[in-house]
Parts: structure tokens; C-alpha cells; sequence
């Protein structure tokens, strides 16, 4: 039973630290299936993570911070649909500048305004997303194995969570079941059939570059309102690049790329549960170890050992109407 | 609707709207300090006397420069090939291991060898850490920006783990290597100048910008009067058109990234060898970055570079000292800068590029009266 509330309290941890990389994987999903490969994920997390904390701190309401956040991370992805779509820029240049951006400027900011080495004041409750009970759950919990699941891992998380969890479905259901979502995934094979067929590639892309930034903007919001109660430069701490690899993981697909980032959110709680902890037989595992297993992963994947990752065919490549 | 653009005069192309693009980012930096309440021309003012004021800011700036030169040669030789090498900070990371390797375990080796030595073994060790993704790259057909990406991490955890678990001084608190003999440390300029009789304050400034503007050398002569570069240059501009030509595009691949490598590693000579004489957590603090902008802004070309790179070091050198003067600009805004450079000449390069060449086509074609 004592090997059992740990797995729980693992899983648990894994969830949470799993909810940022699945938004923000699902972020890139969305603007890389359109062919706008986005690797300012980092930045934007931290956009709105930054612009989230500000305004819950000026308003006290956790609801405006969250629309703040996501305004200002679809802005940064407006900035980087503009280079992309209509200068047909290097998408790479253009999210490295983003990301280098957000990391300055969310810390000057913070730290002009708050003059605590960018970090924003401590939230209170009030202005947090705090984290729901579902009905039964004390009564319920009681029930062994499937009780303490329902009570420990199903119910007592945020509104964000839950969120996160039901917009997987919900992005499957658009990319594969809907006109837009079939065009969309088009427009990131072959832009040129769907330019044929009298549809915007611009207005297509631009629609995924907005619902990026939507989906990235809260993957912020939640690590400053609900992970922590403020935010700190740097925050992000490299999560942004771990829901990319994530992304080439589960080969740009919906439902595998919540399995994987549940994966990675689960690697990085075993990494904290582990430390400096003696395993029978094997020793102590260095927690750097753990913690860099998602980037090995990822090559070893890239490299085609174990199947093969083959990103939507024209992401990347800037669309030119005139041939 | 859009008729087609002339071409613009080659004045224009090469400093004109490279300039327009770099003062776009500078103007836009200086209205993000006026947000935050300070005066922009107060900050450049007191940002370039920090850098260039005295020996001692200068001495600080080409330092800072030194680290820039070699990331950002190590980014434009793989702009030359077609390649983004966004890993330049990990590769750099992983060389101050080899730098550091060789100091520490090497050091029966007689006099000034060592230090020799150290540099090969940091240039070797950059080299080897960006072979992988090159190899990845070329053979597996795995896209050098993630894997780089990935490396970068990988590197982090690696030295994170030596430098805590393996290679620290038992009983001390601090993760680092003991410190280098002598032998391993690049001789400093105050060093080398005081026997001569001239003063200069004590700064890091090292032997390794000479390097660095050798390396520069070095790259000119490689891309533009060699063959090898001639096909580096080549699978750049068309991979399909350079297979026809009997160029192998993998074999270039790989070629480059090694050579990409082995500049990355001249960061931490600079670093590790030439001012802190010991391996510390994360000395690269970045600056594998900052050649992506110095690359950018220099147009993948070595003079371009070195200036860019001086740029990049009286923006580092000043900052520091603006940071002190006006805690509400603090570092980060150098950062700022630095991003809004990489949007400006590079993301949007061909911003004003039309606007340009309209305004040039009116006054050049304007009846004479």
C-alpha cells in the first residue's frame, strides 16, 4: 500500500508538471501542422506566464491575468506569423529572436516596475487558480486503489488542468473531423493544392499561428497562477523546448503527444523523487541523468532508431504565390 | 499589384539596409527604456563611456568581443552551408571540458605546451559534441535545429553532473575544478605589457583575441579562396544543384559542423583558459547565443563579425556598467537588444528592403528639369 501512495503521489506531481508541456505541445501542433515551425515556445510561455502574473497582481483576479497572459502571447505569435508568413523569413531566426526577447523584456519589465530582480509580488489565493474538488471525492476516496485514484489524481487539480486535458480531444476533433482542421493540415503538406483550390494560405496560417498563441499563452498562465504564485525570470526553465521535443516525439499528433508529455512530466517528478536516493541494485541515479532522458529521447528518435518522425512536408518553408 | 522590385544598387544591399535593420532594433530598444521610465540617450551615454571610456572598460569590451568572434564564426560558417547551428552554446559548454581535461590531468607537459594543448583539446571536444548532430544531419536526415536544441540540454546535464558529482574539490562547497598551473592560462594582456613597461589595468583581456581575429582570418580564407569552401558555399546556395556538380552535401555536413565546433570551443579558451583558470557552471552563460545575432547582424562574414561582435561587447561591457548606474535597466535589456537585432536583420531582413528600393527608383528616376 506504502509502494502504491507513492506511485500516486508521483503520477500526481507527473500530471502537473505535465499540464505546461501538454498546452504548449499542443501549441506547436497546431502552428506546425499549418507548416510555421515555432520554436519560440519558450518565449511565449514566458510572455504570458510574465504578462499573466503582472495583471493578476494590479487586478487581483486570476480571469484577467489569464486573458492578459494569452493577449500577449497571441501577440508575440502575430509577430512571428508576420516574419513567417508574410516576409518569408527563416522561421528559425524569427523564434530565436522571439524567445530571446521574451527572456529580456519579462525580466526588465518585472524588475522595473517591482525592483526584485523580476520577480513579481507573492499572489494570493484570490488570484490564483486554485485547485478544484470534484463531488465525491472525500466519500469516494475511501474506496481503495480506485478511490485514492479518483481522489488523489482525478479530482483536486485547477480549471487550467482540466482544460488541458479536454483540449486534446478537442484539437483531434478540429484537425481531423473539421473542414478548417483538414485545410489547416493541408496548408502544411502542399500550400499550393490549397492555394488551387481558391483557399488562403495566409488566413490559414494565420489562424493557427493565433491558436498557438492562445494554447501557449495559457501553458504560461499556468506556470505563474496555478504552478506558482508569481513569476520569476526564466521561469520556463527550458519547458518550451522539452514540449517541442515532445512534439517531434509524438510525431505531431494529438493523442500521442499527451501520452508524451505526460511521459516527461512524469520523467522530471521521478528526477525530484530520486534525488540523491539509493536504489537496491542500481545505486544512486543522478538526477541529471533522468532529467536529460526527454532531449536523448528525442535524437534517438530523430535518428530513426525507433521509427520514423516526419514532420508535416512544407513547415518551414515560406509559401510564395508566384510560380 | 506588386511589380517586381529592381534590384538595389550593391551600396544599398550590402550597408544600407543592414544598417536601417540594425537601427530599427537599436530605435525600438530605445523606446523600451523610455517605457520603463529612463532616458535612452542618458543610458547609450552612460553605456558607451562604461565600454570605451577608459583601458579598462576597453580592456573588458574586446574581451567580451573575443567570446563573440569565435560564436559568431561558429554560427555564420554554418549559415554558409544552409545549416542552423543553434547549439553553438553547448558545443562551447562541452569544449571548456576538454579545455579544462587537459589542464588538470595533462599537466607534466613542459612550459607553454599545456596551454597549447588545452586549446586543441577545447576545439577537439566543441568539435565532437557538434559531430553528432552534423552526422545526424547528413546521414539520418534528423534536423540539426532540434537535435541542437536537445544537445544544448544534454550538455547542460552532462556538466551539470561532472562538475557537482565528479569533478569538484572534495569538501568544497563551490561545483568547480580545482584551478589551473599557469601553464594552462593564456596570458593576459596587463600580463604581457607590464614587462614592456606600459601600464594596463588589470582586465581579462587575453591572448585568445588574437586567436579569435586569426580564426576570422582563418574563415575568410576558407569560404572564399578555398575549394572546400567553394562547395561549403555551394550546398548552401543549392544542395540539389551541388550534388550535379560531384559535391556530396553529407560529407560538406558533416565538415562544417566540426569546423563550427571547434570555433565554439574557442569561447571557453577565452573563458576558461584566458580569465577564470578553473571550469565553472554554466561560464557560458549564454554567449553560444549571442554569435546568432553577432552571425546576423555581421552577415555571416568574418569583418562583419568582429565588428558586430565589438558591438556586442561595448553593449555587455556597458551594460554592466548602466545596470550599476540605473538599477531599472538591468542586464536584461541587453538581451532585449540582442533578440530585437535577430528579429530585424534577420527574421525581417527584407522589411524595408522595398521601401528602400522605391525611394532609391523615384530620386533615380526623376525627369531632369
Amino acid at each position: 500500500m506504502e509502494l502504491f501512495d507513492t506511485f500516486i503521489q508521483i503520477f500526481g506531481s507527473g500530471i502537473r508538471l505535465g499540464v505546461p508541456l501538454i498546452l504548449a505541445c499542443l501549441a506547436g501542433l497546431w502552428s506546425e501542422r499549418s507548416g510555421v515551425v515555432d520554436i519560440g515556445l519558450e518565449g511565449k510561455m514566458l510572455t504570458g506566464a510574465f504578462a499573466g502574473a503582472a495583471f493578476a497582481t494590479f487586478t487581483g483576479s486570476a480571469w484577467i491575468g489569464l486573458l492578459a497572459g494569452v493577449t500577449a502571447t497571441v501577440v508575440a505569435s502575430l509577430i512571428h506569423g508576420y516574419a513567417s508568413i508574410d516576409q518569408r523569413a527563416n522561421q528559425i531566426v524569427s523564434g530565436t529572436a522571439i524567445n530571446m526577447v521574451a527572456d529580456g523584456l519579462t525580466a526588465l519589465i518585472g524588475n522595473a516596475i517591482w525592483s526584485q530582480g523580476g520577480r513579481t509580488p507573492q499572489l494570493s489565493d484570490t488570484a490564483l487558480f486554485n485547485a478544484i474538488t470534484l463531488p465525491f471525492a472525500e466519500s469516494f476516496g475511501a474506496v481503495p486503489i480506485v478511490g485514492s485514484i479518483y481522489r488523489h489524481l482525478i479530482s483536486g487539480h485547477d480549471i487550467v488542468t482540466y482544460a488541458a486535458f479536454a483540449l486534446v480531444p478537442l484539437t483531434y476533433w478540429a484537425l481531423y473531423s473539421t473542414r478548417f482542421g483538414l485545410r489547416l493540415r493541408a496548408v502544411g503538406e502542399n500550400p499550393a493544392a490549397v492555394d488551387t483550390a481558391g483557399i488562403s494560405v495566409r488566413g490559414l496560417r494565420y489562424s493557427a499561428v493565433i491558436i498557438c498563441g492562445v494554447l501557449v499563452g495559457l501553458s504560461g498562465v499556468y506556470l505563474s497562477l496555478a504552478q506558482a504564485a508569481f513569476f520569476q525570470p526564466h521561469m520556463s526553465a527550458g519547458k518550451g523546448f522539452i514540449a517541442l521535443a515532445a512534439l517531434v516525439f509524438a510525431k505531431w499528433r494529438p493523442w500521442p503527444a499527451l501520452a508524451t508529455c505526460l511521459l516527461f512530466g512524469f520523467l522530471d517528478a521521478l528526477a525530484t523523487r530520486l534525488q540523491g536516493v539509493e536504489l537496491p541494485a542500481i545505486g544512486a541515479i543522478p538526477v541529471q541523468a533522468i532529467q536529460s532522458l526527454p532531449y536523448i529521447l528525442t535524437v534517438v528518435l530523430l535518428a530513426g532508431f525507433i521509427g520514423k518522425a516526419i514532420p508535416p512536408r512544407a513547415s518551414g518553408i515560406p509559401y510564395v504565390k508566384e510560380r | 499589384m506588386s511589380s517586381p522590385l529592381k534590384p538595389l544598387p550593391a551600396w544599398a544591399d550590402v550597408a544600407l539596409i543592414p544598417l536601417i535593420n540594425v537601427a530599427a532594433a537599436f530605435v525600438i530598444s530605445g523606446f523600451v527604456v523610455l517605457a520603463i521610465g529612463e532616458n535612452p540617450l542618458e543610458a547609450v551615454q552612460i553605456l558607451i563611456t562604461g565600454a570605451l571610456g577608459d583601458l579598462e572598460g576597453i580592456g573588458f569590451t574586446l574581451y567580451y568581443a573575443t567570446s563573440f568572434i569565435f560564436t559568431g564564426l561558429a554560427v555564420a560558417i554554418c549559415f554558409h552551408a544552409g545549416l542552423f547551428n543553434i547549439g553553438v552554446e553547448g558545443q562551447a559548454y562541452i569544449a571548456g571540458l576538454g579545455a579544462a581535461l587537459a589542464a588538470l590531468y595533462l599537466g607534466f607537459l613542459p612550459g607553454y605546451s599545456l596551454v597549447v594543448v588545452a586549446i586543441a583539446a577545447a576545439a577537439l571536444f566543441g568539435a565532437a559534441f557538434a559531430a553528432i548532430p552534423g552526422y545526424l544531419q547528413a546521414k539520418r536526415d534528423s534536423h540539426i535545429v532540434i537535435t541542437t536544441i536537445m544537445f544544448n540540454y544534454i550538455a547542460s546535464a552532462l556538466m551539470g553532473y561532472l562538475l557537482v558529482d565528479v569533478l569538484r574539490v572534495p569538501g568544497q562547497m563551490n561545483a568547480e575544478t580545482p584551478g589551473f598551473s599557469k601553464y594552462a592560462a593564456v596570458p593576459q594582456f596587463h600580463e604581457l605589457l607590464a614587462p614592456l613597461g606600459i601600464q594596463w589595468p588589470v582586465t581579462p583581456f587575453n591572448l585568445s583575441f588574437l586567436l579569435a581575429l586569426a580564426a576570422a582570418l582563418a574563415v575568410w580564407l576558407l569560404i572564399w579562396r578555398t575549394r572546400l569552401g567553394y562547395e561549403v558555399r555551394t550546398v548552401g546556395a543549392n544542395a540539389t544543384a551541388a550534388i550535379y556538380g560531384g559535391i556530396s552535401p553529407s560529407r560538406i555536413t558533416i565538415i562544417t559542423t566540426l569546423l563550427s565546433g571547434a570555433l565554439a570551443g574557442g569561447l571557453a579558451v577565452n573563458v576558461i583558459l584566458g580569465q577564470e583558470h578553473r571550469l565553472i557552471l554554466e561560464f557560458t552563460g549564454g554567449f553560444g547565443f549571442v554569435g546568432i545575432a553577432v552571425a546576423l547582424m555581421g552577415r555571416a562574414h568574418p569583418v562583419g563579425i568582429i565588428l558586430a561582435a565589438i558591438l556586442f561587447g561595448v553593449l555587455y561591457q556597458g551594460g554592466d556598467e548602466l545596470a550599476f548606474d540605473k538599477p531599472k535597466i538591468s542586464r536584461d535589456m541587453i538581451v532585449v537588444i540582442q533578440g530585437l537585432v535577430v528579429l530585424f536583420a534577420g527574421a525581417l531582413e527584407h522589411m524595408f528592403r522595398r521601401p528602400v528600393s522605391v525611394l532609391l527608383a523615384r530620386r533615380t528616376t526623376q525627369p531632369p528639369i
